[in-house]
């Protein structure tokens, strides 16, 4: 079980408190079919994914990466309980979604990415091992359920 | 073998251009240092690395971030030919210094996060795809010679 120290926590939400959820989600998600074109293989009902700007304007993309991060918000709240917050998430992803896990971990580095993108040298080396720390764990609570 | 397309080949020499080796190497490799802390074991003889500022700055850190980035500077002028360019290094990095080669991917990714602290939006998600892709290569060409 990942656990965080009191210094990590609040790191995670000292950053997390300035993330406009909406925009960032969409453009992880986006980057996510950019730069992982197999990950398309998932969205084939979101329309035009056809060029690097078609999936970053594409609206369907816009709107589920926000649903994927306001969900990721669930985990800097349980940093403690990360497994259990996912569960239902985990089975979702194995049962039904069929999505390989090691996505979880693509999606993951590809968050860290736009929040060094963002907050430039405000993402300092101590940050971006909290939030490594934070996605790696999301995605171990995302794969948990996997059978 | 292209590896890259010729719009992906401009969008790394361009960014690649305004990159201060020897600063973006310290960053980097003092980066890995801090995020994974195992990495560590492998620079025993670098003297203070006992919280994230002392790592960072660390000038045996800061001197070898420089030596290793700037042989990831010369496999960009190589791009068609990854395995040939590392071959010397990909045997170094097995038979005398025993690095698992999923270190290699880990500096890739923090190398990313790197340039996307730096370049911000600059680092759009076609520039963000064409170098995810370049330190893929880069670590497959380390990892080539391993046995």
């Amino acid at each position: 079980m990942v656990h965080f120290t009191a210094e990590e926590k609040s790191t995670i939400l000292s950053l997390w408190g300035k993330v406009n959820v909406e925009e960032a989600g969409g453009e992880a998600l986006g980057r996510l079919l950019v730069v992982y074109p197999w990950t398309q293989r998932f969205f084939d009902s979101f329309g035009n994914l056809s060029s690097a700007s078609a999936i970053m304007g594409n609206p369907k993309v816009k709107a589920h990466g926000k649903k994927v991060l306001t969900s990721f918000g669930e985990a800097v709240k349980n940093m403690d309980n990360l497994k259990p917050a996912f569960a239902k998430l985990s089975e979702l992803h194995c049962d039904k979604l069929h999505v390989d896990p090691e996505n979880f971990k693509l999606l993951g580095n590809v968050m860290v990415i736009i929040l060094a993108t963002h907050f430039g040298k405000e993402f300092t080396p101590d940050v971006q091992a909290a939030w490594q720390k934070l996605v790696s764990g999301v995605a171990t609570a995302l794969a948990h359920k996997y059978h | 073998m292209t590896f890259l397309t010729p719009e992906e080949s401009g969008h790394v020499s361009s960014l690649w251009g305004k990159v201060d080796v020897e600063k973006v190497g310290g960053e980097a490799l003092g980066r890995l240092l801090v995020v994974y802390p195992w990495t560590q074991r492998f620079f025993e003889s670098f003297g203070d690395l006992s919280s994230p500022s002392a790592i960072m700055g660390n000038p045996k850190v800061k001197a070898h971030g420089k030596k290793v980035l700037s042989a990831f500077s010369e496999g960009l002028h190589h791009l068609d030919d990854l395995k040939g360019t590392f071959a010397q290094l990909s045997e170094l990095h097995c038979d005398k210094l025993h690095v698992d080669p999923q270190n290699f991917t880990l500096l890739g990714n923090v190398l990313v996060i790197v340039l996307a602290e730096h370049f911000g939006a600059a680092f759009n998600p076609s520039v963000h795809a064409a170098f995810q892709k370049v330190v893929a290569g880069v670590a497959n060409a380390l990892a080539h010679k391993y046995h």
